[in-house]
């Protein structure tokens, strides 16, 4: 079944198509991976989904309601959390307050949101860092103070927005466990990830954007074979 | 220490006019005044600390909201011959209701653009009651009859108002609310995608502070008798002053508006009686915000906490 469907999404700023006519769906408890060049229109399909944007043409269905053209906060509060690939972290806030301000919106009572802030922190390994104030910690940790946060809006889909960049082999490991037992959770993650190693591990498909346009869907495998992706995106070194 | 010290400034203040009619180290009638003064700027400080330092929206038009409270005392007599106590009541939904309309119009701008249009509505709130004479008697303003000579009263009253905004904030700051506020002071974009609806907040904000210092508008009209346009939407006495006490205090502490606003009045107070230069009050003003933005950027509160963690820090190498 699918939870997310993305219907001939097309976003134009000025007579620019950052995409046209993107479609495909995110079916539940799946890992799915959005790659592509840089300036593939990634980043703008996951504001279009999670409404900062509003599609100029098409639509996208969330758990099979239209949710185009709500706020993101409307958005969030019927499952859907997200990251961003520049991190945001309320930068004065600690570690757990950060996750705190996330946490209250399905738990208003303080007590009850702090209980899901203490088995967030856990589960992402931040709970030693719970004092620390964000805009203190390495990139790695506020990669993953982001996912913390999304995961306190206990969503049922997450948009992960290049979790992985930038990050060192130690902590690219970290992560990678982190988003399977995300999916052990039975939450859905649509994944826009750069780096090929942890795409073919972990995603169970993919959608290849390039220019804005939809040109290849699905397995690890099809995509790695898959002429128009190894010319657009993966090059020889796919074959390595 | 730290949760006995609230309880041991209010025993204080409680006793404060006892003072009065002791026979040592009287206090008189004119330190009153300044410790009054000292309070209602306590006030409208926690007030724009809720907006501006808490929520992030710096307002440098919070005169509308103070005016907007002082009028609603004054014309309660110069139009129903009603008792100005009435103010109080009235200038709740009225100063709301105004902060409502500012929040519609200008809480979709950021920044900067927030922060000139919140001037441009004190500005445009000043020259209207300016100009709206049948409805305000105009620049000659509004003289009323005060209830009582002796200060306590009013003491009692203000201190109560006071004490009153410090315990809604503290609950609204230690609640989701105030976990929200400081969301969206630190990013607008992230608030949003965690489900936190900004515009709705940062209104709840705005009318919460506009309220509070309606009534210390309204309380201003009681106490001082007679107030005029130039007077209660003043830029450079109320709305800036307002962001003085608290950017003297420390923003987004507790206990930064009253430390700014006793420290600002006892400085305006003291100043003005210099010869010759007293008159330019407002440029000391200036000189001591350079100073603090420069050396105390987090106010003297803020900062205070700062340089006690250092100092606790040193002891044990020291020892």
């Amino acid at each position: 079944m699918a939870i997310l469907e993305v219907r001939d999404v097309s976003m134009f700023f000025g007579g620019l198509a950052a995409l046209s006519k993107v479609t495909f769906d995110v079916e539940k408890g799946e890992i799915l991976a959005l790659i592509g060049p840089n300036g593939a229109g990634k980043t703008t399909l996951f504001n279009c989904v999670n409404g900062f944007y509003k599609p100029s043409i098409g639509r996208v269905e969330f758990k099979g309601e239209t949710v185009s053209g709500l706020k993101p906060h409307q958005i969030c509060a019927r499952g859907m959390g997200r990251t961003f690939q520049v991190v945001k972290p309320l930068q004065r806030m600690n570690v757990f307050d950060n996750v705190l301000a996330s946490a209250f919106l399905r738990n208003p009572a303080r007590a009850k949101a702090e209980k899901v802030v203490e088995e967030v922190l856990l589960f992402t390994g931040l709970w030693e860092d719970r004092e620390i104030i964000s805009k203190g910690l390495p990139l790695g940790k506020r990669k993953r103070l982001e996912i913390a946060r999304a995961l306190a809006t206990q969503p049922e889909l997450l948009l992960l927005d290049e979790s992985f960049a930038g990050l060192n082999p130690a902590e690219l490991d970290v992560s990678i466990e982190i988003i399977k037992s995300i999916k052990k959770m039975g939450i859905t993650i649509m994944i826009i990830e750069h780096h090929m190693k942890v795409i073919m591990s972990i995603s169970d498909r993919i959608v290849v954007l390039n220019y804005g346009q939809k040109i290849a869907e699905g397995t690890p495998a099809q995509i790695g074979h898959n002429p128009q992706v190894v010319e657009a995106y993966l090059g020889e070194a796919a074959d390595a | 220490m730290k949760r006995t010290a609230p309880y041991l400034v209010l025993a204080a203040l409680v006793l404060l006019p006892l003072m009065q009619y002791s026979p040592v180290l009287r206090l008189g009638s004119d330190w009153m005044h300044v410790i009054i003064m000292a309070i209602m700027w306590t006030v409208t400080g926690m007030a724009w600390n809720l907006l501006g330092g808490y929520c992030g929206q710096v307002s440098f038009g919070h005169a509308a909201f103070f005016g907007m409270g002082s009028y609603c005392a004054a014309l309660m007599t110069f139009h129903f011959q009603a008792s100005p106590w009435w103010g109080f009541l009235v200038s709740i939904p009225a100063t709301a209701a105004i902060a409502m309309i500012m929040g519609f119009l200008v809480l979709r701008l950021r920044g900067p653009y927030f922060v000139l249009a919140t001037l441009a509505i004190g500005e445009v709130m000043r020259i209207t009651f300016e100009n709206l004479v049948d409805l305000t008697n105009g620049t000659k303003g509004i003289t009323i009859v005060r209830d009582w000579v002796d200060k306590t009263p009013y003491y009692c009253i203000i201190l109560g108002l006071a004490v009153g905004t410090y315990l809604l904030i503290k609950r609204m700051i230690g609640s989701k609310w105030g976990y929200y506020f400081v969301a969206v002071r630190e990013d607008q974009d992230a608030a949003e995608s965690l489900g936190i609806d900004t515009t709705r907040y940062k209104t709840i904000a705005l009318v919460v502070s506009a309220i509070l210092t309606g009534l210390a508008g309204a309380f201003y009209t009681v106490y001082m008798g007679y107030i005029d346009p130039q007077v209660v939407f003043s830029l450079g006495d109320i709305s800036i002053l307002i962001i003085m006490v608290v950017m003297v205090g420390g923003v987004a502490t507790f206990w930064g508006p009253a430390v700014g606003a006793v420290i600002m009045i006892a400085l305006s107070e003291y100043i003005r009686t210099i010869p010759y230069l007293g008159t330019a009050y407002q440029t000391f003003f200036g000189i001591l915000l350079i100073v603090i933005i420069i050396y105390l950027p987090n106010g003297l509160v803020g900062d205070y906490r700062k340089l006690a963690k250092l100092f606790t820090r040193k002891t044990p190498g020291a020892a």
